[in-house]
Formats: C-alpha cells, structure tokens, sequence
C-alpha cells in the first residue's frame, strides 16, 4: 500500500518538475513540425494569414514547383559548396590547431586556447559588421595588406563564386572553436601509456599522429563531422547578414532561401514545403554517415 | 641521434610559434574593430590605414546612445537574459524530473525532448510564427521570449549531471520532511552549481547574442535587441564604419569579458556536452 503511494507522488512530483519546460518544447517544436507538414500542402500565404477560408490544399504542388524553381537549384549548389569547402576546412583547422595546443599546458598555451575560441561565441552581425568592412573593396584592411605584397584588389563580396569563398573563410574562422575544444578533449582523454608503447616500438613523431592519435580520435572526428555537416546545410546568418544572398544570388544557400520565402515573400506553405525538403537531405546525409560508420568499426 | 634531439629542443617553440602567427591572424578582426571604433568618422576611409588611432574618440560610444537607440536595444537584451535565466530554471526542474522521478513514459519523453534538438530551426521558424500570429503575440516581448525558453539540449546536461546526485540523500531530506520544491532549491541547486554554472554563461551568451527571433517578431524599433539595432545600424550608416564598429565591439566585449573570467566553465561545459 505504501509503495503505491510512494509511486503515485513520484509520478506525481515528477511531471510538476519536468511539465512547464516539456509543455514550452511541446508547443513550440513538436506541435510546429506537424503544422509544417500540413501547410507545405497548403498555398498558405498573407491572404490565407487574414482569412483561413482562402487556403487550399494543393496536395505536392508546392514540391513540384520546388523542383522546377532555378533559384532553389541555386540555393542547393550553392549550399553543397559551401559545405563541400567548408566541413574539410573546418575539420582540418580545428584538429591542427587543437594537436598544437596539446602540445603543452603552459599559460601560453591556456592564452591561446582562449583566443581560438573566442570567435565562435561572439555575435554574428557584430563578427558580420566587422568582416563587412574587413573586405571593403577599397577601404578594407584585406586588400590594404593585400596591396603591400602588390595583389590587385579582390572583390571580396562582389562577384558570385568569391563572395561564396568570402563567407566560409568567415564561418570557418567562427566555427574553430567548439571543434577544437572537442578535439583538445579527445586528446586528453588519450592515455600516455600508448604514446609509451609506440615509442618503445621505435614509432616516430609522423608514425605516432598517423597510426596511434588520430586513429583515436576516430569517435571525436566522427561526432565532430556530423554536427558541423548538420550545421553546415544549414548555412543561413553569413549570407542573411552580409551578402543578403547576392550578388546575383550567388550566396544564397537553401536556408536563405526558405527564410526569404517565408518572410519577405509571405509564401509560408512554399517555404514550408522548401524546409522539409532541407530537413530530409539533413536526415539521409546524417544517416548515411551512421551506416559509413558501422561498416568502417567492422573491420 | 643528435639531429633527433636538436629537433626535440627546437619543436615546442616551433608549435608555439606556430599558434602565436595563428592566434595574431584569428584575432585581426577584433583587433581592428576596436582600433577603429576609437577613430573619427573621417579617419576610417583613409589610405593607408591607420593601425593605431591617430587622434582617439569616444564620439562613436556616445552616438551609440545618443543619436541611436542603443539604450533602448540594451533594455530590450538585459529583459530577454533575464527571462532565458527562468528558462534555465525550467531546464533544470525538468532534467532533475526526468533524472530523479519515476514515472510511466519517462523514458519515452525524455526521447521526444532529445529528438526535438535535430529538428533545424528553419523547419519550425514558420509555423511558430503563425502560432504567435494566432495568439496575438507577434512584436510583443512575451512573443520573442516565450519559444526560447525551454532548451532540449539544457535538459539534457542537467539531467547528466543530476543523474550522479544520490537518490539516498534525496530520500533523507524527504523523511525529515522537507517538501519536494524545498529539496529542489536548498539541496538540489547546490550540489549542481557547477552545472549551473556552465549552462548560465551558455544561456547569458545566447540571450545576449538572440538575432533572428526578435528580428522576425519584432516589427518596432522599441522591441529590438542590440544585435537587430546593429543591424539596423549597418543599412543605415553603410559608410560610417567607425560608428558600425563601436557598435560590434558593444556587443563583443561585455562577452569577451565574460569569457575571460569564466573560461574554464565554458571550456568544460562543451567537453561535457560533446563526447557524454
């Protein structure tokens, strides 16, 4: 009888503790996704927003018409190149500069550490302002420097494939960070009885980084490539802030695409029907990446 | 044998120079924001530049104020910290809930809290905007707090770190009679301070730091926060970029600041949440 009770109040007591925080998730994520779902059949837009009765359900019109739309081709493109630079770029630095920095445990190195880090929790349209006269075409400090060595000027944001260029150089800069953390954590955790053995083994440095640390920090660079690739498809604040996808939408990704859609364009069923197709290429290529996984731990 | 050991002796300060170039090169930008937000207006657009500000100015901080809104956008981003800290309150009743309660279907909750972290924002920018629309709630305050409160991913690591608490001590604090909100502030909070600790800079940064929210609920400029201001700031004095970098190194110094006093919380609090 007792027992009873006692469960009763811990169910009781329980679903007060955890009710307002899962109610809030309830709400604004679970329930949204299904009303996603259902108005990317719907022409839903401002009219249908005054007035529920001018919305019709157009069944898979809004994903043909995806289909056929150049400028949501463009945005895929351009979001494969983005992530297709960015990711390797972003692995490599983070895994670089983290092995640098596992060198010693000095304030130096603390410092450092530090400023690494410091990019990726500052604001992005501050970072986006900065980087915006950073590249200034004539008053940029970029192509001041670049001056000094006799580079012509760069059109750092104004031609298509280099603005694109501009803006991973900018989200590597700002992605570092956590990665490199995460990484620096891996590398701690490695224990000093292997780097021993290897050396006994008459391993040297190459041999050691090769065949003992980074075959290591497999599960680190694992976890590492499919967070930054799920971040990276959805590449949206660089261009929102500094290109606005220009010029010639030559830096619009699909992100981008589904926001202007959304709320410039008021084409909320449109738009909907664009993020879940984001949302199923972010579901396959992660997935993808699990089954990879599975087969290279089988050997 | 003798260039091995020559190579030994060189190697460290060849990685730490190697990081002394990288970190000069990484931290540029700021250097450069707050260089020029010293300068005048006229001395940003000169040639060569200048890497030190000739005659230094505080006029671009005052303009901030004075000319702009930026006291209002600093009252509208201390409100939005202030709530996401209830948020974080919320956060940790529910990961103490779900790690210290028994209770049927916890575990299939706790799966719909994690599953809601991989749903992309863009999925649900839209219809959360059309449910605030429906409520009324578009450029309110309540409206940009409101969906920001909870976080699945703060659930998660208080439930982590709450799973270690003893359930005995719970129990005894339980039979001497202390009701379950009294055990929760008084005994639960304190044992979990370094937790809080790390999810409390974690939340300061991204409440500080909230963009796109506000940008797409707010449609006054009374509503804006410091990051929307800025924005605003740098469609509107395209060419004035000693007042747009005042204005970025408003935003980035109180963090870098921050940063640096509490570096070793949020290096360890990423460590928890990436590889556990």
């Amino acid at each position: 009888m007792r027992s009873i009770i006692k469960n009763a109040n811990q169910a009781k007591h329980g679903l007060m503790f955890i009710a307002p925080a899962v109610l809030i998730l309830v709400v604004f994520s679970i329930i949204p996704i299904l009303i996603a779902f259902f108005i990317s059949f719907t022409d839903l837009n401002l009219k249908g927003l005054a007035d529920w009765s001018n919305i019709q359900f157009i069944g898979f019109e809004n994903y043909v018409d995806l289909f056929s739309d150049e400028l949501f081709h463009k945005s895929i493109f351009n979001t494969v190149f983005y992530v297709l630079i960015g990711v390797p770029l972003v692995i490599i630095f983070s895994l670089g500069i983290a092995l640098l920095l596992n060198y010693g445990t000095s304030k130096l190195f603390t410092f450092f550490r530090a400023v690494y880090y410091m990019p990726s929790i500052t604001n992005i349209i501050a970072v986006a302002v900065v980087w915006g006269y950073l590249y200034n075409t004539e008053y940029g400090l970029f192509n001041y420097l670049l001056s000094l060595l006799s580079v012509e000027k760069i059109p750092w944001l104004t031609d298509p494939t280099i603005a694109k260029l501009s803006l991973i150089i900018l989200a590597v800069w700002k992605g570092i960070g956590i990665n490199m953390i995460i990484f620096l954590a891996a590398l701690q955790g490695i224990p000093k009885s292997y780097y021993e053995a290897a050396r006994i083994d008459g391993a040297n440095r190459i041999q050691v980084l090769f065949n003992v640390t980074i075959p290591l920090l497999r599960y680190a660079t694992f976890f590492v490539t499919v967070t930054t690739l799920i971040g990276w498809m959805q590449f949206f604040e660089e261009p929102f802030v500094m290109t606005d996808g220009g010029p010639l939408d030559g830096t619009i990704s699909i992100a981008l695409f589904i926001y202007k859609n959304g709320f410039q364009f008021s084409e909320f069923g449109y738009a909907a029907a664009g993020s879940f197709i984001l949302f199923l290429i972010i579901i396959i290529t992660t997935l993808v990446q699990f089954k990879l996984r599975k087969s290279d731990t089988e050997y | 044998m003798e260039s091995r050991s020559f190579l030994q002796k060189i190697e460290k300060p060849v990685v730490a120079l190697f990081l002394i170039a990288g970190g000069v090169l990484v931290s540029i930008p700021f250097l450069w924001m707050i260089s020029s937000s010293f300068k005048q207006e006229s001395d940003v657009l000169n040639i060569p530049p200048q890497l030190i500000p000739s005659n230094p100015t505080f006029d671009n901080y005052i303009n901030l104020f004075l000319s702009l809104n930026f006291g209002v956008y600093l009252k509208n981003t201390l409100i939005i910290v202030f709530f996401s800290f209830i948020g974080l309150l919320l956060n940790a009743m529910a990961g103490y809930g779900f790690a210290k309660f028994k209770f049927k279907g916890k575990e299939k909750l706790f799966y719909i809290v994690l599953a809601t972290m991989m749903i992309p924002a863009q999925v649900t920018m839209i219809p959360v905007y059309l449910l605030l629309n429906e409520m009324g709630l578009t450029n309110t305050m309540a409206g940009i707090i409101l969906p920001g409160l909870a976080v699945a991913f703060s659930i998660f690591l208080f439930r982590q770190f709450m799973t270690t608490i003893p359930t005995d001590l719970i129990e005894a604090a339980r039979l001497d009679g202390a009701g379950e909100f009294y055990i929760f502030f008084k005994l639960i909070i304190p044992i979990a301070k370094p937790i809080f600790a790390v999810q409390g800079i974690l939340t300061f940064i991204g409440a500080w730091n909230s963009f796109l929210w506000p940008l797409i609920i707010a449609n006054d400029e009374s509503l804006y926060t410091l990051s929307v201001g800025l924005s605003l700031l740098q469609g509107q004095y395209a060419n004035n970029y000693a007042l747009q970098m005042a204005g970025a190194a408003f935003m980035v110094v109180p963090i870098v600041i921050i940063f640096a006093f509490f570096q070793k919380y949020i290096v360890e609090g990423f460590t928890m949440s990436g590889l556990k």
